[in-house]
């Protein structure tokens, strides 16, 4: 029910004043001025309301007219997500390219989800089922890859009295009827839900799986648990984006929810072409049909900036709800923090720490813990993982947005601008990152690939620690100084860091490494270290360890050999025995 | 005779005060947020300003030109009835104009085609078209190491009196479209901005130009250190608006520099104090990142459109340090960022590109077979990975002494001496070729050991390493 509320009476940027409201509540949706821009109204002062607008403010005037909508701002839930790009504020941008052209105008509306198109229905209940809420109804399959599971609304639950026939339909149609108390209730495939609002489940399950991301230096020693929540900090240059990239297109989620937020243009254009070409290593299929978009790019209006994070969201909880494993990249959440600063600064709040909110550690407190593994209301597991990217002014982590999202997350994962300056990508810190999730996935590992993955991982770790203390004595007095038990630790640390943890994100084999070459990988690595320091004990030279031939192989390994061809992996480590075996033979005392 | 086009409005006599750039309004109806607003000062000069604050009583305005000489009486304010635009015509190129798109270089002013917003509108992504096709500067530290594609913004990071206008300048005069497309008939543009720059920096921009026989193809919109601080927030608009309509409209490849964006960025700061805001970090307002990416993101290219915008943003790092807001949050938008280093400048190296810092994050997709060369990706990445590990050697050196260095360390620092001196220093006018480029990063490369050079393919080194042709000169 949309009726006129009150008049603007004050404009400056995003946040404008309206006076004369009496019947409106906080976190309204409410359209502003003639062009009906979408707004929100986020402070009620007797009768003065204060909005924030989701468009260009430019040209508005006082005294034009603000209608409210008796709602609070929503979205629409429904098949034809999947696969489509949307701004913060779920405007589908190919339909504003439609209505504006090339650049996005104002005003301009246009329903997220596709009103003509029909959708093959299949129903799931009958006449007389009694329906609960959550409970799967129907389903329609809306890529190849997702079946739309049509869930009932929060709320809804009843007698089933009517349900339509299998057939296509469209997302308006009338297709179940349910006698509930009150009254009969009617319902398409499509329902609306609030943003700021997490969506209900039954019960939370503790995170044991991990999302494996083909990423070796996450996936082996700082993995994310599905249901987990990981940051990314690291300043301009450090490879944020490329790693949220990598993870969005190689994760083993179902559905990935990818919003860009206050990022570059030509990077959400890179994703919508890169997207539909790249193909799914699990399922074969295009990963445009697993993917949603959010893009709100650094220039578009910074309102729906701040919105764009719960749009994204929301939309990833509800196919949580389907029993679907949903992983979420927000590229970055700093840009969110500071159009929250923005509009906090536009009403005169009082700041805290470095011009930001007082409220900025509720926020990503509640955005953070909308992760999870669930099971649903409809009793199945579904699981959503949140990465969000943070943009530390000058790279420094104490500034206050990644201090508190410290607070709200497990999972660590730091990069670095000296390693990025070598292009040691992805520049992941090894010294500085952590997961808490280490601990909760070894079952996994044992359990469903019977790889003693714990004792590999320990000892590259401790490989690479020790590493980083004699690079201290290196330092002072150079490596020829060190003992050569100490130098094939270096070696071994070298063969670990380009070797196993640089991995190009550009080279079309060593772009993902599935969960079995990894493992492979790091044993041959840390047998060699193994076989090595037997020679090393006999007084074998470090230098003729280090001109064997089979440490080029090594540190080649991961481009040279594809996923499917693991077990070539075996005639390297018969090289290694046989190269490292003849110098056994020479130094054997 | 103002070129700022007003028509109708309202209009009133007297101010309600004035503060620094602002000038406040009192008893107006009607006025939007934003709108172009005409002053005629007491003395009859005609400013210009736009609203920044409106309510039903008060309109609060920004003054381009400064507000010396308003008095709060005899002051009158005229409402335009739409926000700052200023006129777009291809006629406009070969021309001088100030800030605010006024000509200044005394010829009459060009026919506009049509009006277009300043402010202008984000592009909507999912009609652009991903930068593709590389630019040869001729400059190996960029085409090498850092290399610009057409639509891409990529801004030089300088200090004081370093030789960023002499790299922009090189790169202006000897940019033109590499790879298989080379040689395509096509229309260039150059939009130049300077806001707050020395004259004699405009000066050298402006000869450099003309000596190239390029001037025609320049339109330069000059607020020089000097004109109106507040008018310094206009410029780079009016500059992205002129180059907006030749690229989207008319099909031309636009390069357009701004420069200085640190200077830029203190007008905004000043306006910012004026209006009481909260200060972020040194002052600046908290929007500085939005505000900027506001003029950055204006770059690109445009599906079924012919041209494109590709974006070269020069700031002067305060103290030289690259973590100031300025330099900060321009990094944060752009995609990259060529860094000049006082160090090489000191040693004699021109241009004095520090890749290590650099970074063209378009780069991959632009280079490679059938774009530049198959071997160019490992290349870049071999020499950036070396020389980062000459800069490790480098500090041993300096406690052991270079004596006591291994011999592979003493190879890379020698590595580090023939990539400074012979594939980042060229001349100011030396036009490199691709092709002559990667022959000299072989060049230098071949110092090592081929067993060091791990990023290269065994086919890559069986072709190229040892190679020692294309490189006359130390």
């Amino acid at each position: 029910m949309v009726m006129q509320i009150g008049k603007v009476s004050w404009i400056s940027g995003p946040v404008i004043r309206a006076t004369g409201v009496l019947d409106a509540s906080m976190l309204e949706m409410v359209e502003v001025g003639n062009e009906r821009m979408v707004g929100e109204i986020i402070g009620l002062h007797g009768e003065t309301a204060s909005i924030q607008v989701y468009e260009e403010t430019s040209g508005l005037k006082p005294g034009a007219p603000v209608y409210g909508t008796g709602a609070p701002l929503s979205l629409e839930l429904g098949p034809g997500l999947m696969g489509g790009i949307f701004d913060g504020v779920q405007r589908p941008l190919a339909a504003l390219a439609a209505q504006s052209g090339s650049f996005i105008g104002r005003g301009v509306h246009a329903h997220a989800l596709d009103r003509e198109r029909t959708w093959p229905f299949k129903p799931a209940v009958q006449v007389g089922d009694t329906l609960r809420p959550g409970q799967v109804w129907g389903s329609v399959q809306e890529t190849p890859l997702i079946e739309h599971r049509l869930l009932a609304p929060p709320g809804v639950s009843g007698v089933v009295t009517a349900i339509a026939a299998a057939g296509e339909r469209t997302i308006e149609e009338h297709l179940l009827q349910v006698a509930s108390p009150g009254a009969a209730q009617d319902l398409t495939m499509m329902q609306s839900w609030p943003v700021r609002q997490a969506r209900p489940y039954a019960r939370r399950l503790a995170p044991r799986t991990p999302l494996i991301t083909g990423q070796r230096v996450i996936d082996t020693f700082f993995p994310l648990a599905k249901g987990g929540a990981a940051a990314i900090p690291g300043g301009f240059g450090a490879g944020k984006t490329v790693t949220q990239h990598q993870l969005a297109k190689w994760s083993d989620a179902d559905v990935i929810v990818y919003i860009g937020c206050g990022e570059r243009g030509n990077e959400i254009t890179q994703v919508l072409e890169e997207f539909p070409a790249l193909v799914d290593p699990r399922t074969g299929r295009p990963l445009m049909e697993r993917t949603i978009l959010i893009a709100n790019t650094s220039n578009m209006p910074v309102a729906a900036r701040e919105a764009s994070v719960y749009t994204g969201i929301t939309m990833a909880e509800y196919y949580r709800d389907m029993g679907y494993d949903v992983a979420l990249m927000a590229d970055s959440t700093s840009r969110w923090a500071e159009a929250l600063r923005e509009i906090s600064g536009r009403l005169e709040e009082m700041p805290a720490e470095e011009g930001f909110p007082a409220y900025l550690p509720a926020r990503l407190a509640a955005f953070y813990e909308r992760a999870g593994q669930v099971v649903t209301l409809s009793g199945e597991t579904g699981s959503l993982s949140i990465v969000g990217a943070v943009s530390p002014p000058g790279g420094d982590f104490s500034e206050p947005v990644v201090q508190h999202t410290k607070r709200f997350i497990r999972c660590f994962w730091a990069l670095d601008k000296d390693l990025a300056n070598a292009r040691h990508f992805p520049s992941v810190n090894w010294l500085e990152s952590y997961s808490e999730y280490l601990a909760d996935v070894q079952g996994w590992w044992r359990d469903n690939r019977r790889l003693d993955w714990k004792s590999l991982q320990s000892e590259a770790m401790t490989i690479l620690h020790r590493e980083a203390s004699l690079q201290q004595i290196v330092r002072l007095v150079g490596a020829d100084a060190l003992p050569d038990e100490e130098r094939l630790v270096l070696e071994v640390a070298r063969l670990l860091r380009e070797g196993y943890l640089q991995q190009s994100a550009l080279d079309e084999v060593d772009t993902y490494a599935s969960a079995e070459k990894q493992f492979r990988m790091l044993q041959l690595i840390i047998e060699f270290y193994h076989r090595a320091k037997v020679v090393i004990d006999y007084h074998c030279p470090i230098f003729q360890i280090r001109q064997l031939p089979v440490i080029t192989d090594l540190l080649r390994m991961k481009s040279r050999i594809a996923n499917d061809r693991v077990a070539e992996l075996d005639a390297l480590e018969a090289e290694i025995n046989r190269q490292i075996g003849a110098l056994e033979k020479d130094y054997r005392p | 005779m103002s070129r700022v086009r007003l028509a109708g409005g309202q209009e009133v006599r007297g101010l309600a005060r004035v503060e620094g750039p602002l000038i406040a309004v009192q008893g107006v109806r009607n006025v939007a947020y934003d709108e172009l607003v005409e002053i005629v000062a007491p003395d009859g000069r005609r400013l210009h300003g736009r609203v920044l604050e409106v309510d039903e009583e008060i309109a609060v305005i920004q003054v381009f030109e400064g507000t010396a000489g308003l008095s709060i009486p005899e002051t009158r304010v005229r409402f335009a009835g739409r926000p700052l635009e200023i006129p777009v015509a291809a006629e406009m190129l070969g021309r001088v104009f100030n800030g605010v798109g006024t000509p200044i270089d005394g010829q009459p002013a060009p026919l506009p085609e049509r009006w277009a917003d300043v402010n202008g509108a984000p592009i909507n992504p999912t009609v652009r078209e991903y930068p593709r096709q590389y630019i040869a500067t001729g400059i190996s530290a960029i085409d090498g190491m850092n290399t610009l594609l057409r639509g891409q913004k990529l801004p030089i990071f300088s200090g004081n009196g370093l030789p960023h206008d002499q790299l922009a300048a090189q790169l202006a005069r000897q940019a033109r479209l590499g790879g298989a497309e080379a040689g395509a008939e096509e229309r260039f543009a150059i939009v130049f901005a300077a806001m707050g720059i020395k004259n004699d920096v405009a000066d050298f921009f402006r000869r450099s130009f003309a000596e190239s026989g390029a001037l025609v193809n320049v339109a330069m919109f000059l607020n020089l250190a000097a004109d109106p601080v507040i008018e310094r927030l206009i410029t780079p608009r009016a500059a992205l608006t002129l180059a907006e309509f030749l690229a989207f409209e008319k099909g031309m490849h636009v390069l357009v520099i701004l420069t200085d964006m640190t200077n830029y960025c203190e007008a905004l700061r000043q306006l910012s104090s004026a209006r009481n805001e909260i200060p972020g970090r040194k002052g600046y307002p908290g929007y500085l990142y939005s505000d900027l990416a506001s003029i950055y993101e204006r770059t690109g290219r445009i599906r079924g459109r012919g041209g494109s915008i590709t974006q070269v943003p020069i700031l002067t790092m305060p103290n030289d340090d690259i973590t100031h807001p300025v330099p900060d949050l321009t990094a944060f938008i752009t995609e990259g960022q060529i860094v000049v280093s006082r160090d090489l400048a000191q040693e004699g190296v021109y241009p004095p590109v520090a890749v290590l810092p650099s970074l063209s994050r378009l780069m991959k997709d632009g280079i490679g077979e059938g774009l530049t060369r198959g071997d160019h990706p490992h290349v870049a990445s071999q020499m950036y990975a070396a020389y980062a590990h000459v800069q490790d050697v480098k500090s041993l050196a300096a406690v052991i002494g270079e004596e006591e260095l291994t011999k592979v360390d003493r190879q890379y620092l020698e590595f580090g001496q023939a990539f400074e001196r012979q594939f980042i220093g060229q001349g100011l006018e030396e036009d490199r070729s691709i092709v002559q480029t990667l022959e000299a990063a072989w060049k230098v490369l071949s110092i090592l050991p081929q067993d060091e050079l791990t990023r290269l393919s065994d086919d890559e080194l069986a072709e190229h390493y040892g190679s020692t042709e294309g490189l006359a000169y130390t």
